[in-house]
């Protein structure tokens, strides 16, 4: 068996060095909620095991000047819902954050581990897809943006390449009237992994939806942007007609599997019913009504 | 196998001691430190047994390396009793009765004494949501809640 190394790097620099040079034996620790179960269980055995936690950009969060938010990739869930004002602008990205597994999980777990992860069920990849959201990767070759949405690959994978590391999210400033929400089926009330996950982000303007976006987990083999539902909320007044068309944009979407937790025709109907309510609650925050 | 040497602060003291790299904190808690009022429930993070806190954020031990203690400050169960007097929580889930068999009570003290410090005064819902990560496998969740719910009125009337 080989040695397992734990190495702390305080600048991503050495980071980036650190885990490129280690190549596949290497494995970046920020909650390690995945990671150390993974090792437990011996699916893992890394060699190599990067802590990136003592880098101050990866555990920042910054309000950038334009009034958008900048979140490092290892911040916790629970941090996040300390900061004043994100979840005042972001309260579906909070909410999504915030159900990933107990109070000591989300004391550790990170939205970056939840992208990187690579679960298509993954609670917070939905809402920071319907968010906008841009992140930041970091490997040899230098720094480069993605959309969030182009991270997932598969289960398990991402199209983050050797070496690179997921610095962080930027999520865009929001004109008046804008609000987000996330909901996810599960058949218990709390702790569970999602059956379908919605996330929704829109802007209202009188009355009318001026800019909306949807993502949608647990219903592929990644996290879905679906353009489909989101043009048809745009434009509308989060009518029936339009909600129903949405709903079946979603539908229309999935490409589940069946296992225990839900069947492809549960999961395709769902798909459709979470899409309505996750707007009626975005189109309430965003008005205040 | 080469241990690391880690220095960090176990309920107010200063302590070292050396771990493999791949060791979890619960490793070393129970291990070279002989703490062993954490408990390992599930090894998986999903029981709350071994609930300790790092920096004061709340965490699962087994969810985490010995090595990432490094420099910060760990309490666990054995911290909250002061010497003989027992913390408020412990007395209240003796005269309740709220524990069975035991084995989650530790968890149950650690997470419930890091919710009243964040909210002295949370509704049962709060309570049940906050205390959804520690399992009992008795069930005994109705006295355990009655129990918080009791010691957060009284350590608010004091």
């Amino acid at each position: 068996m080989t040695e397992l190394r734990y190495l702390a790097p305080d600048t991503l620099d050495e980071a980036v060095g650190a885990f490129a040079k280690a190549g596949s034996a290497a494995r970046i620790l920020a909650g390690g909620t995945d990671l150390l179960v993974q090792m437990r269980s011996g699916v893992l055995k890394p060699g190599v095991i990067v802590d990136i936690k003592k880098i101050p950009e990866l555990t920042a969060i910054e309000q950038t000047a334009d009034g958008g938010f900048r979140i490092g990739a290892a911040v916790s869930g629970m941090a996040l819902a300390e900061h004043r004002n994100f979840g005042k602008v972001w309260p579906g990205v909070l909410e999504a954050v915030n159900l990933i597994g107990s109070k000591q999980v989300q004391g550790r777990a990170s939205a970056g581990g939840n992208l990187c992860n690579g679960s298509p069920a993954g609670d917070s990849v939905p809402a920071m897809v319907a968010a906008g959201a841009i992140v930041t990767v970091q490997g040899p070759d230098g720094r480069r943006e993605m959309k969030v949405e182009d991270v997932p690959a598969g289960p398990g994978r991402t199209n983050l390449k050797p070496g690179e590391i997921l610095v962080s999210f930027t999520l865009p400033q929001r004109p008046p009237g804008s609000s987000d929400a996330y909901l996810r089926m599960i058949p218990r009330t709390e702790m569970d992994i999602a059956v379908v996950g919605c996330g929704v982000s829109l802007t209202v303007k009188d009355g009318i939806v001026t800019s909306a976006r949807v993502g949608l987990g647990a219903v592929a083999p990644t996290v879905l942007l679906v353009e489909d539902a989101a043009k048809a909320l745009i434009g509308s007044k989060l009518d029936d007609a339009a909600l129903a068309k949405a709903a079946s944009a979603c539908s229309a979407a999935c490409r589940p599997i069946d296992d225990k937790r839900g069947t492809i025709a549960y999961r395709i109907k769902v798909a459709g019913v979470l899409l309505k309510r996750t707007a009626a609650i975005a189109a309430q925050r965003a008005t205040g009504k | 196998m080469a241990k690391v040497h880690v220095t960090t602060t176990i309920n107010g003291e200063p302590m070292e001691f050396l771990c493999e790299p791949s060791d979890t904190m619960l490793d070393a808690l129970r291990g070279p430190l002989g703490l062993t009022g954490s408990k390992e429930g599930c090894a998986s993070g999903d029981c709350g047994a071994c609930s300790i806190t790092i920096d004061d954020r709340l965490v699962c031990s087994c969810l985490m390396l010995a090595v990432e203690s490094e420099g910060h400050e760990i309490r666990t169960i054995e911290g909250l009793a002061q010497g003989e007097r027992l913390h408020p929580l412990q007395q209240k889930f003796l005269e309740m009765a709220a524990l069975q068999c035991g084995i989650c009570t530790s968890g149950m003290l650690v997470a419930s004494d890091a919710l009243l410090k964040k909210n002295p005064d949370p509704s049962e819902e709060e309570v049940r949501f906050w205390l959804a990560g520690n399992l009992c496998r008795c069930t005994g969740y109705d006295k355990i809640v009655r129990a918080v719910m009791e010691t957060a009125a009284e350590m608010r009337a004091h």
